[in-house]
């Protein structure tokens, strides 16, 4: 006689006063595939965990948002943001659809210029930028953003040493009705330090201002706040065309577009509280065309890089162990942790699990494999009872993490890319110990011991 | 392991425990009506995971840990 199926044993204390009047979006929280390859297959391939990125979701999102930006304002250029994702198939992706490259540190734009990105295709943004950075940035022809009145002063020696004047472009902070402001990033426009930063470029011999460039936040929820920016880049732009009888040929209005991950202390699902990023676009866009005369359209440069790309990974994990806590809350311990997902602190994931299963959702608490307490990768999960050795598909996933991740008592893992015809590639093997102690040097007085 | 508080309970066919002590009640499936009815029988843990493992396509450590976690959660709920 064969079995009777098993589902987990459970005992749930029924509690009344618990509904909520908003609910939720219904989400589908079982997945076997991503983007047509089965999770198994992807495990089998590159191990667990391991981050999967789509490439059909990326290039669609981006055809989708530049056709967007350009039928409506037609002199618009995206730039990739490397620091959002700087793995070279990640960035060439963005580079076959069209995207240059914006980078903040010298770094950076040696990884765009090794993938094959001209200097002249490169923005080079940021808060620090090294005399040597800057004079190859300079001779290469990229677009400089100057961030202070000590990078003006550098970048006009790095100029002068050169003997050739060079195009500058100076960032912009300003009130655009969003708290925090960010105010710690370029020449501020209210207390008239960026008129000052124009005066004394206008002044250099050395030094052309041609650009204008800001970047007021990070997963910004308001679209006025870059309605209210561009408008004050456009009044910017035409005092200094004015009293300084500059050009400015482009206008760079950033990036900080919200992705649709959960914010930690949101209580609207991000279905809900996140708008599209076609009222970004619009706000964006309408203001350009309000505003400015078609003779006189500056290129627009876009940065957007979490909004373009988070959607389209994902962390693929596995249950270890199961545990009950002396509280009663059941939690999960999984192979991966925090230390690759640094965005854990501020999101709430979607979580998905690899199969169907029967039984009742409960509460829990997911940790990671570190032995440390702060290793918690999901603080209130609502899941099925789940088996020793069940996936896990946690996402939005492909913004910032693989960037800012680290290498911490566990080697990083695999990512992975599934192409757009469904095969499965590695764009970055795991860690190996050569890869951590590869850069080490052991003393020699220190190599002999005994225990 | 004290099982008499198991025994007041109102136990329903389909899973509705009502406590008339307490006035608490819970919900829970098919395995663990019989986990409870088994306890109740003053049934030894290796008994009742052989009993469940002869009924159901199982892995026995699976199981193990399972029942484990139910009766904590018992215990948790000041039933046993």
């Amino acid at each position: 006689m064969s079995k009777k199926e098993y589902i987990k044993p459970f005992i749930k204390k029924q509690t009344a006063g618990n509904m909520n009047k908003f609910g939720s979006f219904y989400q589908k929280n079982y997945r076997d595939e991503i983007a047509g390859a089965k999770i198994d297959a992807i495990v089998e391939k590159c191990g667990s965990p391991v981050f999967v990125i789509d490439e059909k979701a990326i290039r669609e999102k981006y055809r989708e948002v530049y056709r967007d930006f350009s039928s409506r304002y037609p002199k618009v250029q995206f730039s990739w943001s490397y620091k959002t994702n700087y793995l070279d198939a990640i960035c060439a992706v963005y580079h076959q659809e069209g995207s240059i490259a914006e980078v903040v540190s010298e770094f950076e734009y040696q990884k765009a210029r090794r993938l094959g990105v001209p200097g002249n295709k490169i923005i080079f943004n940021g808060p620090f930028k090294p005399e040597e950075a800057l004079k190859v940035a300079f001779e290469e022809g990229a677009i400089v953003n100057l961030d202070n009145f000590d990078e003006i002063f550098k970048a006009e020696r790095v100029a002068k040493e050169m003997g050739q004047i060079v195009d500058v472009g100076i960032r912009l902070n300003m009130d655009t009705g969003v708290y925090p402001q960010w105010s710690r990033f370029g020449f501020n426009y209210e207390n008239r330090n960026a008129y000052d930063a124009a005066k004394r470029i206008h002044k250099s011999e050395w030094l052309n201002l041609t650009g204008l460039h800001s970047h007021i936040g990070t997963f910004m929820l308001e679209p006025k706040a870059y309605a209210a920016q561009v408008k004050v880049m456009i009044d910017f732009m035409r005092i200094v065309e004015r009293e300084f009888d500059m050009t400015i040929e482009s206008l760079d209005f950033g990036g900080g577009f919200p992705s649709r991950n959960k914010l930690k202390g949101t209580y609207l699902p991000p279905e809900v509280s996140v708008p599209p990023l076609s009222d970004f676009i619009a706000a964006i866009s309408n203001t350009l065309l309000s505003e400015l005369s078609p003779d006189e359209y500056p290129t627009v440069y876009m940065e957007t890089g979490r909004g373009l790309i988070d959607e389209a990974g994902y962390l693929v994990t596995t249950v270890d162990a199961i545990k009950r806590l002396p509280s009663g809350l059941k939690s999960y311990i999984i192979d991966a942790g925090v230390n690759y997902l640094y965005t854990s602190t501020w999101y709430n994931y979607k979580v998905e699990v690899d199969r169907p299963i029967e039984g009742s959702y409960e509460n829990c608490i997911v940790y990671g494999p570190l032995c440390m307490n702060i290793d918690v990768v999901l603080e209130n999960a609502s899941l099925p009872p789940l088996s020793r050795g069940t996936r896990l598909i946690l996402s939005p996933m492909a913004a910032y993490n693989v960037t800012q991740w680290m290498q911490f008592i566990r080697y990083r893992p695999a990512v992975a890319m599934i192409m757009d015809n469904g095969d499965i590639e590695i764009i970055r093997r795991a860690e190996n110990l050569e890869d951590v102690v590869g850069p080490e040097r052991l003393p020699e007085k220190l190599k002999k011991f005994e225990l | 392991m004290n099982v008499e508080k198991l025994t007041r309970l109102a136990i329903s066919d389909n899973g509705f425990i009502f406590d008339p002590i307490t006035g608490h009640s819970f919900t829970t499936n098919e395995i663990g009506i019989k986990i409870i009815n088994l306890l109740k029988e003053n049934k030894e843990n290796e008994d009742i995971l052989d009993e469940l493992a002869e009924i159901y396509s199982v892995n026995e450590n699976e199981l193990d840990v399972d029942l484990m976690d139910f009766i904590h959660n018992l215990k948790n709920f000041s039933l046993v």
